[in-house]
């Protein structure tokens, strides 16, 4: 029988929530880390007991944890995250020279076929990558050093590379995004960049259809199409159809094309999810009501998915990588928010109920369908 | 056996109680207390200071015997009540975000 996990990064430690594959009753199982921020909690494809947890603090700093038994059981991982050389400058907010500082790392994705490797993305923006379990990790230091680089600036949230998206048909190929320098790509493991930004425009920078400077928020991409990237943009719902050679909006009729999430249904690499927010200055969603809109076209027809989900009075946001889909049939959808519920859908998002209500923000929700 | 009392985070991370003994070598210093605290436990490498220039974190404080001595250099002799285990050496989480 299967099962699903759903594991959740929230800003003050991390849970874990199981269900079978009704997904009806749910367990919940945390803190773990207690008091720490847990940007992303990520499973390995290639053993799912493998589980790697970014765990951070404005005081304490970095550390990485990893769980062999999932979840029951942590261990630190090295946390020893050095930029190769000497790095030279990026562009502050306020237009001025600004050296590169290593924060945090945002998002783990572990390899597709290896469990001990796997890629941290960090603020400052750089890919790590690490062969033995997260132990010791070295850049790969050309997207650092990219030549558009020192022009990159950060987004309100840091200058972090948040999305990175390893192509199941092509080992060598990656694509990451970071905000607000947009999506970088890969062909040769990392050894090799190239911004993907044509078609992107966005208002808030001088050259608006700029080679890099967007701010793009996440993307996704369903493994049967890895050509086909979804992007959730500051403002603005993209497509790729050329592994991101190229973009077109895709906005459509939503009530407001900026946010954060966006995802696509397992079962359906035509089916995506959004969730929109009001505006960059009101970080809640629209009208009290909190909405997911699913489109079952790729694109550009958007249908409101609100059964079961808060009417009236609701003020909350949807952070980036805070929404996965599993991979059962009918596809589960599970979102976290700023207020701390974790919702699921397990009818593609026909309906939704709270799996918690009262946890931290969340930061991140990622799922793992269990055989 | 020197004391040195961490924060809640650091006891967590390091699956510790409040209060950790430990032996160090030499002169009691913070370089020798963090360089014996570290080595018994490694999972508070980095938490502290900077793993490769040594400098302490901006938002990590050590205390001992009623002052402040975080800005004092690693290298200079704890008080002799910190040395000889009567005091402990409190690392704290500095008061932050309101």
């Amino acid at each position: 029988m299967s099962s699903v996990r759903v594991l959740v990064g929230t800003r003050k430690g991390a849970f874990i929530l199981t269900a079978d594959a009704a997904r009806k009753r749910w367990e919940v199982e945390g803190p773990h880390f207690a008091g720490w921020e847990i940007y992303h909690v990520k499973g390995a494809p290639a053993d799912p007991d493998r589980l790697y947890a970014s765990q951070s603090s404005g005081w304490f700093g970095q550390v990485l944890q990893r769980s062999n038994d999932g979840g029951k059981t942590w261990e630190t991982g090295g946390n020893q995250f050095l930029y190769d050389g000497t790095p030279g400058p990026h562009t502050w907010y306020d237009g001025s020279p600004h050296p590169w500082e290593f924060k945090r790392v945002w998002h783990l994705e572990p390899s597709l076929k290896d469990p001990d490797m796997l890629y941290a993305g960090a603020e400052d923006a750089a890919l790590f990558t690490s062969t033995d379990a997260g132990q010791t990790w070295s850049e790969l230091p050309a997207l650092r050093t990219h030549q558009t680089a020192s022009g990159w600036a950060p987004g309100a949230g840091g200058l972090c590379l948040h999305t990175i998206l390893l192509d199941p048909n092509d080992g060598g190929r990656i694509v990451i995004a970071i905000s607000s320098a947009g999506v970088f790509k890969s062909d040769d493991s990392g050894q090799s960049w190239r911004p993907a930004n044509r078609g992107l425009r966005s208002n808030t920078i001088p050259d608006q259809d700029a080679e890099v400077g967007h701010c793009v928020h996440h993307v996704a991409m369903h493994p049967s199409r890895p050509d086909v990237l979804f992007m959730q943009k500051h403002w603005d719902v993209m497509r790729s159809d050329d592994g991101g050679e190229s973009w077109h909006e895709i906005s459509g009729n939503l009530p407001t094309d900026f946010g954060f999430v966006i995802d696509v249904n397992a079962n359906d690499p035509e089916t995506i999810y959004v969730v929109p927010i009001t505006s960059d200055s009101h970080h809640f969603v629209p009208d009290g009501k909190l909405r997911v809109y699913r489109s079952r076209t790729g694109g550009d027809e958007w249908e409101a998915l609100t059964k079961g989900l808060p009417q009236k009075d609701c003020y909350v946001n949807v952070l980036r990588d805070a929404m996965a889909v599993d991979s059962l049939d009918p596809c589960g959808v599970y979102f976290g928010t700023s207020g701390g519920q974790v919702y699921a859908s397990p009818d593609g998002g026909d309906s939704w109920t709270p799996i918690v209500r009262d946890l931290p923000p969340v930061l991140s929700v990622e799922v793992q369908t269990l055989s | 056996m020197i004391q040195v009392v961490l924060p809640k985070n650091l006891q967590i991370l390091a699956g510790v109680g409040r209060v950790v003994e430990l032996e160090v070598r030499g002169a009691a210093t913070q370089r020798s207390v963090l360089d014996a605290l570290e080595a018994s436990h490694p999972s508070l490498l980095g938490t502290l200071r900077d793993q490769v220039s040594k400098k302490r974190r901006p938002m990590v404080r050590f205390f001992a015997c009623q002052e402040d001595l975080s800005d004092e250099s690693p290298d200079a002799p704890l008080p002799e009540e910190v040395a000889s285990g009567k005091e402990p050496l409190l690392i704290i989480g500095a008061i932050a975000g309101g």
